[in-house]
């Protein structure tokens, strides 16, 4: 029973392609595999929408959107077909190409992010061999869809906000992949299939994440702040920081076209937790030996949605950094944070047999440099209670 | 250490977060078309005219002077004066407006016209609801759609309204004073002489003529 759900639409896939003459199927079985992850993950962005704009409000004793639909669930269709009715504004001295295509290789390349990421047993569009290494590739598309959209909308505020993003992206790249590079070296392989079926064990009922290691739960943190630098979330919004400069590099887009922006940022969010769900939380395994049974899909989604949770919950409560705050908290943090890691990862494995003492060395790898690191780097700022002369 | 204040700060907003589900007083929200807050004494946006007793015309306070047409900083208020008379709020035979717009969607809300009227005819509404698809027609109102009865006046805004019925009733005591010497038959026939003469004081000639755009402009108002 929990078999058959568990491989439901993988034998489904199997079926279909099977009607096909044998010469199409491998691509009809992509196409397949292509479409199901389009109107999944566009779905989900649809329901992101509603549920961040819900919890914010929450966050803030607001009720957020409730008028259209049942509690105000149908708020993205709304937002769907105003966006649509919208006029396309686009700038007398843009570069009308370029300023075209940015949007559309944005969304491009966050949806080519999907096509490694192993969402269930058995279903992963495409089980490359460097699939680590895929993902951080693409996404660096991202970055330049971003300075397209800044360059090509020949404003000022656009051109600051995509250096400002560039800036922060390929700042941000460099602990995030460190901290990956971290998983990739205890498991042995770029292949994100291999990862989470190194994860898969248990000890009595708890799982083998590599989160409940001590490397591993350093390599977590550091994992989702640089994501959440990395799709250009709250506290690190700056590129679009709408009280400095309009709306940085999407100042100039309206219409659609800024929806396939918003589109492309929140899709860029859930692969970048899905990467994490898969380097850190143990893909789609049960978080418990005894929910083994519960189809292996349905624990992808809900550990994404629990991610999308943290990060709404992120930007309800951090304010935005300095950009100078944001430069010395990126090299002189978390670059230093994730290099240790990789010694911790490293001892972690040098110590074959489980034990005390690796959870003890590891330990205390992580804890002793990120008490002293963070400790001496408040001490150069002169930090005291602000006095405020108008607003008390 | 690094991270307290970050701990600190996530530990409430999850409590705003958890809190806003169960404590109601904790939302400050207003479900507007649902639930609506008392609306303050002194909310103003768009004039209208009163009118005493039961015929929003007939009733009318306003004596087609065009003070206010002329003080309109942006000229939102449109007169034509009546070629005809009828009895004002006090009594006296007056001209009335033929003609009374106003553009709302010029009007800048400042309150000059009521600031100059000395008829107490003008006063400010704090109707808000006004959205319309028509957005010439539409926000342009003519006399009838401006035209509101005193007791609406009264309700909207009690303090205003007491003085100016204050006013209204001062003046019309010292009209029937000045009425009263003059003539010694009962004030409702004074006042019937006071308008025979002041027909007869604009030229007999035209008198005939002024009759009938008043019927057409009835007539229109029906």
């Amino acid at each position: 029973m929990g078999e058959a759900a568990d491989q439901f639409f993988v034998r489904l896939q199997h079926w279909l392609v099977g009607h096909v003459p044998v010469s199409l199927q491998p691509i009809v079985s992509s196409l397949l595999g292509v479409v199901a992850i389009l109107t999944v993950f566009a779905g989900l962005f649809a329901v992101t929408t509603v549920l961040e704009r819900k919890g914010l409000g929450r966050i803030q004793n607001r009720y957020g959107p409730n008028r259209v639909g049942p509690f105000g669930f149908l708020q993205p269709i709304a937002d769907g077909i105003k966006s649509l009715t919208k006029e396309d504004v686009v700038p007398h001295a843009a570069d009308r190409a370029v300023h075209f295509l940015a949007p559309l290789v944005l969304v491009l390349a966050a949806f080519s992010l999907y096509a490694v990421l192993p969402i269930g047993r058995n279903m992963v569009l495409a089980n490359l061999d460097a699939g680590v290494l895929f993902f951080f590739a693409v996404s660096s598309v991202m970055e330049l869809a971003i300075f397209m959209a800044g360059w090509s909308s020949r404003n000022k505020y656009s051109l600051l906000g995509a250096m400002r993003a560039i800036a922060q992206m390929v700042s941000y790249e460099v602990p995030l992949i460190l901290a990956s590079v971290a998983v990739v070296m205890v498991s042995g392989s770029l292949s994100t299939v291999a990862i989470v079926e190194r994860q898969a064990g248990y000890t009595g009922i708890l799982p083998h994440w590599f989160v409940f290691t001590p490397w591993g739960f350093a390599g977590f943190v550091i994992f989702v702040v640089a994501a959440t630098a990395e799709s250009n979330r709250s506290p690190f919004d700056l590129p679009e920081g709408e009280s400095e400069i309009i709306a940085g590099y999407y100042t100039e887009y309206s219409g659609f076209k800024f929806a396939l922006f918003f589109l492309g940022e929140y899709l860029g969010l859930f692969a970048i937790s899905g990467l994490g769900i898969t380097l850190f939380l143990g893909g789609w395994g049960a978080p418990l030996s005894v929910l083994s049974w519960v189809p292996s899909y349905l624990w992808f989604f809900a550990k994404l949605l629990a991610m999308i949770a943290m990060f709404i919950w992120i930007r309800g409560t951090l304010p935005r950094l300095r950009m100078d705050q944001l430069m010395n908290f990126a090299w002189k943090f978390m670059l230093p944070m994730a290099l240790l890691n990789l010694i911790t990862a490293g001892v972690w494995c040098f110590f074959s047999q489980q034990g005390v003492l690796r959870w003890l060395v590891c330990g205390v790898l992580v804890v002793v440099p990120y008490v002293l690191l963070s400790r001496s780097l408040m001490q150069g700022l002169k930090l005291k209670k602000r006095v405020y002369r108008f607003a008390e | 250490m690094l991270g307290e204040g970050i701990a600190k700060g996530f530990v409430e907003t999850a409590r705003n977060f958890f809190g806003s589900y169960f404590y109601k007083d904790r939302l400050t929200t207003v479900q507007y078309p649902e639930e609506r807050l008392p609306q303050a004494e002194a909310a103003r946006n768009f004039p209208f005219l009163v009118y005493d007793g039961e015929d929003s015309q007939a009733g009318m306070r306003c004596v087609a002077c065009q003070i206010c047409e002329k003080e309109c900083p942006p000229k939102c208020i449109f007169i034509e004066k009546s070629k005809d008379k009828k009895p004002d709020a006090v009594g006296k035979p007056q001209f009335y407006p033929a003609v009374f717009n106003i553009d709302i969607s010029v009007c800048m809300s400042c309150q000059i016209c009521v600031e100059v009227c000395p008829f107490e005819a003008i006063k400010m509404d704090t109707d808000f609801e006004l959205s319309t698809d028509d957005r010439f027609c539409g926000l342009l109102w003519d006399k009838t759609r401006l035209s509101k009865p005193n007791d609406y006046y009264r309700r909207i805004h009690p303090t205003d309204a007491a003085v100016s019925d204050g006013i209204l009733a001062e003046e019309k005591a010292k009209a029937e004073a000045r009425a009263k010497p003059a003539v010694t038959a009962p004030p409702a026939v004074a006042t019937a002489v006071a308008a025979t003469k002041a027909n007869s004081a604009s030229s007999n000639g035209t008198h005939a003529v002024a009759a009938t755009p008043d019927l057409k402009a009835e007539q229109t108002n029906g």
